[in-house]
């Protein structure tokens, strides 16, 4: 799998975001593979890049947030303004977090799923109309021939996201982008939404990122998985590996700030300060402030993302250490 | 954890809150029928001084309108709150207000952002009389260092602050009444993970030290197994299943219950299943089905949960609403 070339590379992407106070750099230099068919999941606690990263990739950037640097590889073509206005919306498609601000609240769903195919694909009214209808049926909204003149204000929560990944995969993209798919959802919602994108994933080989701060659901949901935090990748590997024995404190210590109730512990424990100011961002390694076994020269040495292994890496110099304490 | 030898503090019975929908003098007067949103449909409960009752469920249920019937933000259309044996008037007195405080889910909207946390906090304590005017700014100190805030923080305002420090300044209002009875109504769900520890751990703290007797609102499920000695769990208004913590999510009865656990995610490997948990959404509170309000979500179901309504049955200190909570156990779905 991870052989074969990504569906999605990102290389030394940066995002910058000009203030009054001085430019935030969002994003900072960041590399991702997403392999082809699979999931990976991009996770980190709010304003630590991740939605920008997304956004960043899609060309859809809030504001005055721009791309400052690096490149974004989809299928062997490397992305630009040009050829983006054709990818987005075809061959990638994008799943937003809130799905009654993703939708216009006045038109019919079934005629804002056909919208694609017709205005991008020049399909007919009937034949886009069809189409409508096919995906309805294959997000697994139930009443299909109702539903289409629904108005989103008519449907529940989960019914809307459904709705809202129609409207992604009505062009057959390769590749699925979603950010908080399920975070305004309930549990039992988003238990479905989650398996409704894991069968999309096997029975279309549709590949996936999925943006989320819940770590659970990227455990659940993703083969692998990157830890982002100030706006730098901090850690990389398959969930198994990265969840499993963490090789960045900042990993480990979100893992041990979660409550989990499998296991019942007297005190979760949590991380001591706040995430830095992206316009001047600490010295070195940007978790050292916060780190619990900072070392004195973490605050001078600024640590790439290191190589553990094929698709494993870590951006803290101690790993060893860490590894070693367990 | 749920000891008998604990007294009561807080019991409500058969509490109801019906919202009327389209009501107007009109629609009365054509005698057209009011529609009406049963958010809290016969609730009774129960928290023993001391202890820390979790509520469960999700978006809809009901829970956040019974925290706020409890703490007196509503007037409920039916039933009773008693706090230590006396029934609390709907309408309350400043003294009743004392006994219950709640603390809000969002930390961004529940707190005035034109006052410094010295004039929100200086001001309840003046208004009820908590201590004399003379010793009220000590008391704000000593209210933030409860709360783990430095006494700087006292001139500032909520802007100034981060989402789990303006939460800790939300605690630090609430205990400022010295109440008995705590309603935590989700109060860590707006927050990011790292700072959601610290917040959880405070509340842990303080519950030991002030001995505070809290009911925990949230839909997080392993926070509320974190946090409470009790679990309730509400579904559209009722509770349906009642237990320990260690009890409901080890030996759930209700078929909802269950469904609810196996839903929520897991960070250990494992727990990944190829089928949803429960299938279709939960149905309007307006137009509740006939019979078990969740029969037609049940894989359960039989032809008596169409018809006929499950009281909240106990076995021990286990409670569940469904016709084959006890019944039976082969039966899983």
């Amino acid at each position: 799998m991870s052989l074969a070339e990504p569906i999605l590379s990102v290389r030394d992407l940066r995002v910058e975001i000009p203030t009054p106070h001085g430019v935030v750099k969002a994003v900072d230099g960041i590399d991702l593979d997403v392999p082809r068919g699979s999931a990976l999941g991009l996770v980190g606690e709010s304003g630590c890049g991740k939605t920008m990263t997304l956004r960043a990739i899609m060309g859809l950037l809030p504001g005055r947030a721009h791309i400052s640097g690096g490149e974004v590889v989809f299928d062997g073509t490397a992305l630009s303004p040009d050829s983006l206005g054709r990818l987005r919306g075809d061959s990638i498609g994008m799943v937003f977090q809130e799905p009654m601000t993703a939708l216009n609240p006045v038109m019919r769903v079934g005629d804002q799923i056909a919208e694609g195919p017709r205005v991008r694909l020049g399909q007919s009214a009937r034949v886009s109309r069809e189409r409508a209808l096919d995906l309805l049926r294959l997000v697994g909204i139930p009443d299909p021939e109702r539903r289409y003149r629904a108005y989103p204000h008519e449907l529940s929560g989960g019914l809307r996201q459904r709705v809202v990944i129609a409207i992604a995969l009505a062009s057959s993209p390769q590749l699925l982008l979603c950010d908080e798919p399920t975070t305004a959802l309930d549990v039992t919602i988003q238990d479905q939404i989650l398996h409704l994108l894991a069968r999309l994933r096997a029975e279309m080989g549709l590949s996936q990122v999925l943006v989320t701060h819940d770590l659970a659901v990227v455990a659940q949901n993703c083969e692998r998985v990157a830890v982002m935090y100030a706006g730098r990748i901090v850690e990389t590997g398959t969930v198994a590996e990265v969840f499993g024995s963490p090789r960045h404190p900042y990993t480990r210590a979100l893992l041990r700030s979660v409550p989990d109730f499998d296991d019942r512990r007297a005190q979760l424990e949590s991380i001591a300060g706040m995430p830095p100011d992206l316009i001047t961002p600490p010295s070195g390694c940007r978790f050292h402030p916060r780190c619990d076994m900072a070392h004195p020269d973490c605050a001078s040495v600024d640590p790439p993302l290191k190589a553990l292994g094929p698709g494993r890496g870590t951006a803290c110099r101690y790993h060893e250490e860490l590894a070693r304490s367990g | 954890m749920a000891d008998t030898n604990w007294t009561t503090l807080l019991e409500v019975r058969d509490l109801s809150m019906h919202f009327p929908l389209n009501d107007s003098l009109t629609r009365r007067m054509r005698r057209k029928q009011v529609d009406v949103l049963r958010a809290v449909d016969g609730v009774d409960l129960t928290v023993a001084r001391g202890e820390a009752l979790g509520l469960v469920g999700e978006s809809g249920c009901g829970k956040s309108t019974l925290g706020r019937c409890i703490v007196g933000l509503y007037e409920p259309t039916g039933g009773q709150v008693l706090v230590d044996g006396q029934e609390l008037p709907s309408r309350r007195e400043p003294a009743d207000r004392r006994r219950l405080q709640m603390v809000f889910q969002d930390p961004y909207s529940s707190l005035n952002p034109r006052m410094t946390v010295h004039q929100a906090i200086g001001e309840l304590l003046r208004v009820h009389n908590v201590v004399p005017r003379n010793r009220v700014d000590e008391r704000c100190r000593e209210l933030l260092d409860l709360v783990g805030l430095p006494p700087s923080a006292l001139d500032a305002f909520p802007r100034q602050f981060s989402g789990g420090q303006r939460q800790r300044i939300s605690i630090a209002r609430a205990l400022a009444l010295e109440p008995e009875i705590l309603i935590a109504d989700e109060p860590v769900s707006a927050l990011d993970v790292s700072v959601q520890a610290t917040v959880l751990n405070l509340l842990s703290d303080l519950r030991q030290r002030l001995g505070l007797t809290m009911l925990f609102i949230a839909h997080n499920m392993a926070v509320v197994r974190h946090v409470c000695d009790r679990v309730a769990v509400m579904y559209l208004g009722r509770i349906v299943e009642l237990a320990s913590g260690d009890e409901l999510f080890s030996n759930p009865r209700h078929p909802y219950t269950q469904a609810l656990l196996r839903a929520v995610p897991r960070i250990a490997p494992g727990h990944a299943t190829q089928r949803d948990a429960v299938t279709g959404d939960p149905p309007s509170p307006v137009n509740l089905p006939p019979g078990c309000r969740f029969n037609p979500r049940c894989p359960r179901a039989a032809d008596v949960c169409r018809v006929e309504d499950p009281p909240l049955e106990r076995r021990g200190e286990h409670a569940a609403a469904c016709h084959f909570a006890w019944s039976d156990p082969g039966r899983e779905p």
